[in-house]
């Protein structure tokens, strides 16, 4: 059972892997529902180069996740939901990279952020799990909003919700002057999803998930969604100067901040989720540069990143798994003991420091060519990217050699783990080194295509291992050389940086968190006293404010009062006003409930009067359970008499209510009534209804929708007061 | 603080008041009445009844948990609209399976079908929901002590 879901994502990788040769050969293949048929909006999924080549990383990748889910949580009952929830993600995330309808895209987007909210937050008994699924959640949902903006801007301007037809009217899109909001708001969507700066500090954070949540979600897969997107939308909104700096600057100062923030990192896990960053800032820069060659190393960089970041994930997951921790400084030595693992640590973190014969060389190849070729600026492209790569050189040192080598050091007795933990992480390893060796189909079959989707024209994806001694290649060997150099004085470094204090976007978000915290407080502090005078008070202050605006806003005549009615009305009006006064001036409380009870009484008999039977009716049962709860309150209530001090506040709000209601009732009179809808009611009660009550006709049938609403708040109601009543009962206890 | 006069009275009353309120909520489509109204009657049967015998007994009479009641009553009411959407595609909207429409248009049977039911469901929802308020409420001004907490007090 518990092997089903890697079954079933193995079944949808090998179907998506049937699309390969026609979508290789440049065809695509699409499917569409009629959904809002009135707005435009419908169920349309599109598979064409791009799309296919992230279901094959969330399906493939996916397999080998559930199946070292499964092996991870093997003794713990809360596997079903998590592989339940996985499996809701896999699918929120595939139907947001097939998704050809920029409504079904938000739909899929919002759904990865709300399977990521709950994931993270898996181990909701942490105070931390939780706090940090809050902030993945803040931010991802606001920058999930800004992109809903940006999609409709481009749907209403475009006239179609079709993504494929969007991106052919590129340069109409990049002339008008929706472009600039557009972008921004497109932008906000991508760079919090994909943890760009500003919003980088939620990813280091999501790591509170369990680890192969952090190596499917928070590394090879969900993250990349805002990358995939930018990629989708470079044809439509590409290629200006906005788009080009926003991506360049805020990919490269993602790529620095998490290459530095991981080498200090103490937790393994965390020092990969830096290294994300810096996967993700690579990314978006390269996409940022506009050029060709740019384009094809991001293609090409994704599924290297991929690869080895999910495997070196799944490694600290055996790591912690099997030698009972993944603090650097607790691990050591353990190569003997754990063959197996630190041949995949090891040929992952190659792949990562960009060693040859791996893929990562091709890609860092790739990269530092397409970089020293930026449109943006060569140096600083270059500069940052060398910069980065050192770094990971020194990261890939301290995730695949520390653990391994020199003295041992673990919490428990290590040993290889079983084999649903390993085959996972040992098949990514290995294909990373696979398309290092082979790298020409790849670039054909795959990337190619891919490319195509990005550029927006055909592309052609050819790959070498060996491309000469150029200056990337140059570029390379500086890296291993400085990326060797500094994992030799990484202790100092780590020091160093831990020492520092900076600084950074969190503190941001934890200063506007708690101002809104303690905006809420004071405004809670100032409407809810918690005292039932103070929350009338203000309801009817509040509306009387809004009647008298009314009044004095609309020229209002008021028509001189009729009086010429029957003697008997005036009884029941004497005899309301009667039990008002006795309502305000009586000490005893059970007087003042009952003459609120003949002020019910009264209005009750004026419907009556009038022939509205089933509202006094209605009236006067209510009037009656009113008096019902009161009396079992007042058995709680002191007994003392009520205070009759006068309050000259209370006084004049209850003359500002009354008054104004008074003068809206005259204006009423004054004006014409339209009959329109008792009329429609009064023709079509019986023949189309069957009945000819018209109040329960229109209550049960013409306006059922309504009363649904209203029995239902009647039930939220009746459950919220009996919880409040019996939280209270077992408080007294 | 139990009554006689009003537990008598209350045995002939609260059925009385259950028989008018199904009667009320019976003919309410053609004359005053209907499921909201028919609702507060039962209401006021049970609430003499939980007034002369107490909550308990009130209770074991309904046998089932007012909430409860009124979710089922909540649940005729959707299951009422869904019925609608079966049958004509469009939701709440009413279906006579009783009714046959001759040649003239002049229309025959007994008129019972899912707006009865919707009737029913608000019916049920207004008996469930101010029950379930007024017991709760009840209970905590003046608990009536029940089994286990006399055997704790035994105890302690």
């Amino acid at each position: 059972m518990r092997f089903l879901p890697a079954l079933l994502a193995f079944m949808a990788t090998a179907w998506f892997w049937s699309f390969l040769p026609a979508i290789s050969a440049g065809e695509t293949r699409s499917w569409a529902w009629a959904w809002l048929p009135d707005q435009g909006v419908e169920l349309a999924l599109r598979i064409d180069g791009l799309s296919l080549l992230f279901a094959l990383l969330i399906t493939g990748i996916g397999t080998l996740i559930f199946l070292y889910t499964a092996a991870y949580f093997r003794n713990d009952d809360r596997l079903p939901r998590l592989l339940t929830l996985l499996m809701l993600f896999g699918i929120s995330m595939l139907g947001l990279v097939l998704a050809d309808d920029a409504i079904s895209l938000f739909v899929f987007w919002e759904g990865t952020t709300v399977t990521s909210f709950l994931l993270v937050g898996f181990d909701h008994n942490r105070r931390y799990a939780r706090a940090s699924a809050l902030q993945a959640l803040i931010i991802t949902g606001l920058g999930g909003l800004a992109l809903l903006a940006g999609l409709i801007i481009l749907g209403q301007f475009a006239g179609t919700y079709r993504l494929s037809e969007m991106v052919l009217m590129g340069d109409a899109i990049r002339a008008s002057e929706i472009y600039i909001a557009a972008t921004i708001f497109v932008l906000l969507g991508c760079f919090t999803k994909s943890a760009q700066f500003p919003f980088h500090f939620w990813l280091p954070g999501a790591m509170a998930a369990p680890t192969p949540v952090s190596a499917y979600l928070h590394s090879a897969t969900m993250v990349k969604a805002g990358v995939y997107l930018l990629m989708r939308m470079s044809p439509a909104l590409g290629g200006t100067e906005i788009w080009m700096w926003s991506l360049t600057i805020c990919g490269a100062i993602t790529m620095i901040v998490g290459s530095v923030w991981a080498m200090k990192q103490d937790d393994l896990k965390l020092m990969l989720a830096h290294t994300t960053l810096m996967g993700l800032g690579a990314l978006v820069m390269l996409l940022g540069s506009g050029t060709k060659e740019a384009a094809k190393a991001a293609v090409l960089f994704l599924l290297v990143h991929a690869l080895y970041k999910a495997a070196l994930f799944l490694s600290v997951g055996i790591l912690d798994k099997q030698a009972g921790s993944r603090m650097v400084d607790d691990l050591g030595g353990l190569r003997g003991a754990m063959p197996l693992s630190f041949a995949i640590a090891a040929l992952a973190a190659l792949s990562m420091a960009g060693f040859p014969p791996f893929i990562g060389f091709i890609g860092k190849e790739v990269i530092y060519e397409s970089a020293l070729h930026s449109a943006a600026s060569p140096l600083l492209v270059t500069g940052s990217a060398l910069a980065a790569n050192i770094m990971m050189v020194a990261c890939a040192g301290l995730v695949a050699i520390k653990p391994y080598f020199g003295e041992r050091r673990a919490q428990k007795n290590p040993g290889d783990p079983v084999f649903g933990l390993w085959f996972g992480p040992a098949v990514l390893a290995a294909l990373g080194l696979w398309f290092g060796l082979f790298p020409a189909a790849l670039g054909h079959d795959l990337l190619e295509p891919a490319l195509g989707a990005v550029t927006g024209k055909a592309a052609e994806v050819k790959l070498y291992l060996w491309h000469g001694v150029n200056l990337p290649f140059l570029l390379s060997l500086l890296t291993f050389a400085a990326g060797i150099g500094l994992f030799l004085v990484i202790g100092a470094v780590r020091r160093a940086l831990q020492a520092a204090r900076v600084p950074g976007a969190e503190d941001g978000y934890d200063l506007g968190l708690a101002g809104i915290d303690r905006l809420s407080a004071w405004v809670t502090r100032s409407l809810q006293g918690g005292r039932m005078t103070v929350y009338l008070k203000l309801s009817f202050a509040v509306f009387a404010g809004v009647i008298w605006m009314a009044i004095l806003m609309s020229n209002t005549e008021l028509s001189r009062p009729d009086f010429r009615v029957p003697l008997f009305q005036f009884g029941v009006v004497v005899l309301i006003l009667v039990s008002t006064v006795v309502v305000t001036f009586t000490p005893s409380r059970l007087i003042a409930i009952c003459a609120l009870g003949g002020v019910g009484s009264g209005i009750a008999m004026l419907f009556v009067m009038y022939g509205a039977i089933d509202v006094a009716m209605t009236q006067l049962l209510v009037e009656i359970l009113v008096v019902v709860f009161f009396a079992i309150a007042l058995l709680q209530l002191p007994r003392t008499p009520i205070s009759l001090g006068f309050r000259p506040f209370d006084m004049a709000l209850s003359v500002a209510l009354g008054l104004g209601v008074i003068v809206t009732l005259w204006a009423v009179l004054g004006t014409e009534l339209n009959l329109y809808l008792t009329e429609y009611f009064e023709k079509y009660s019986a023949p189309k209804a069957l009945g000819r009550n018209i109040v329960n006709v229109i209550l049960v049938d013409f306006r059922a929708l309504d009363t649904l609403g209203e029995v239902s708040v009647v039930l939220i109601a009746a459950i919220a007061a009996v919880a409040v009543m019996r939280a209270g009962r077992e408080a007294r206890k | 603080m139990k009554s006689l006069i009003l537990s008598v009275a209350s045995r002939a009353l609260m059925p009385t008041l259950l028989i008018v309120s199904f009667y009320v909520l019976w003919r309410g489509h053609n004359e005053p009445g209907g499921g909201f109204i028919g609702g507060l009657v039962a209401v006021l049967g049970l609430v003499i009844m939980s007034k002369a015998e107490g909550v308990r007994a009130a209770r074991d009479f309904l046998r089932i948990e007012p909430l409860s009641l009124a979710a089922i009553g909540l649940g005729c009411s959707v299951v009422s609209g869904v019925w609608g959407y079966i049958v004509y595609g469009t939701v709440l909207k009413g279906v006579w399976p009783f009714i046959t429409v001759a040649a003239d248009g002049s229309k025959s049977g007994l008129p019972v079908g899912s707006i009865f039911l919707f009737d029913l469901g608000v019916y049920l929802v207004v008996i469930g929901g101010v029950l379930g308020m007024l017991f709760a409420m009840e209970e905590v001004v003046a608990p009536e002590p029940d089994e286990d907490e006399t055997r704790d007090g035994g105890a302690g």
